[in-house]
């Protein structure tokens, strides 16, 4: 099995990255995470075991309850931060200057 | 192949810098940072208000694919025209703190322009959470117009 390409695979998905972006403010329960969606809690808990599987989100158990929480080292080992984020900016500008253009 | 827009941040610090080069007049840069409707077009928000002036407010509004509303605001602080904006950046209902943003205008020549905007973090761990953000939000809107791209083709 070819742990990259799944990771990546992991992060294609927008559910699970929508739960990437969540967990990237708190540290969350599963039930917690379940929640914010309309899907199936089974679903969801399918998303985060694929997650933790692929290590990009790790588990801490606090009580009787589990909190997900970011792998930063994961993250930062798949995804360079700086580079979506400039292609974001990049795609806005480029939108910008062909709307700009053809004011001239 | 040089990149027209650049990130420059250090490792330690709770500031970045993005830079731009466009091939327009600074007074064209300026305008799509100003109208409503054109800002509208290039962040591909709608635009609820924007005061373009000194305490101006100014408010977006995104829907992502499932329907849900965000809200994105700020104050301007500092207005100059084709020179500087200098504004806060918050998206609302989130636990993301406010964050500062300088952006400059800078005039190449009569037909080109720079862009300087840097933005501000409250600490460290916040601009590296935001970071990690737009590329869950990034790519989704890559590809939202992506699509409507091609579907004006159609």
């Amino acid at each position: 099995m070819n742990l990259r390409r799944d990771v990546f695979q992991a992060i294609a998905d927008p559910t699970r990255r929508a739960i990437l972006l969540m967990l990237a403010a708190q540290s969350m329960s599963a039930g917690a995470i379940a929640a914010s969606f309309d899907s199936a809690r089974s679903t969801v808990s399918r998303h985060i075991h694929i997650l933790t599987e692929c290590e990009l989100v790790q588990q801490d158990q606090q009580g009787r309850e589990i909190y997900y929480h970011l792998n930063p080292l994961k993250m930062k080992e798949v995804v360079d931060f700086i580079e979506p984020f400039r292609q974001m900016w990049e795609e806005r500008f480029d939108k910008l200057e062909d709307i700009m253009k053809k004011q001239i | 192949m040089e990149l027209k827009t650049k990130i420059h941040t250090e490792e330690g610090k709770q500031d970045l810098l993005i830079t731009r080069h466009f091939d327009l007049p600074p007074a064209l840069l300026f305008r799509a940072f100003v109208e409503p409707d054109i800002v509208a077009q290039w962040m591909g928000t709608s635009v609820l208000r924007l005061e373009a002036r000194k305490f101006g407010a100014y408010q977006f509004e995104t829907t992502d694919p499932k329907g849900h509303k965000h809200r994105f605001s700020g104050v301007i602080h500092e207005f100059v025209p084709e020179v500087k904006i200098t504004r806060t950046f918050e998206m609302e209902n989130t636990p993301f703190p406010v964050q500062l943003e300088f952006l400059e205008f800078e005039k190449l020549s009569d037909n080109s322009s720079r862009l300087s905007m840097q933005i501000v973090y409250k600490s460290l761990e916040h601009k590296n959470q935001m970071l990690q953000l737009p590329f869950a939000q990034g790519i989704n809107m890559a590809h939202n117009r992506l699509q409507e791209i091609v579907q004006s083709l159609k």
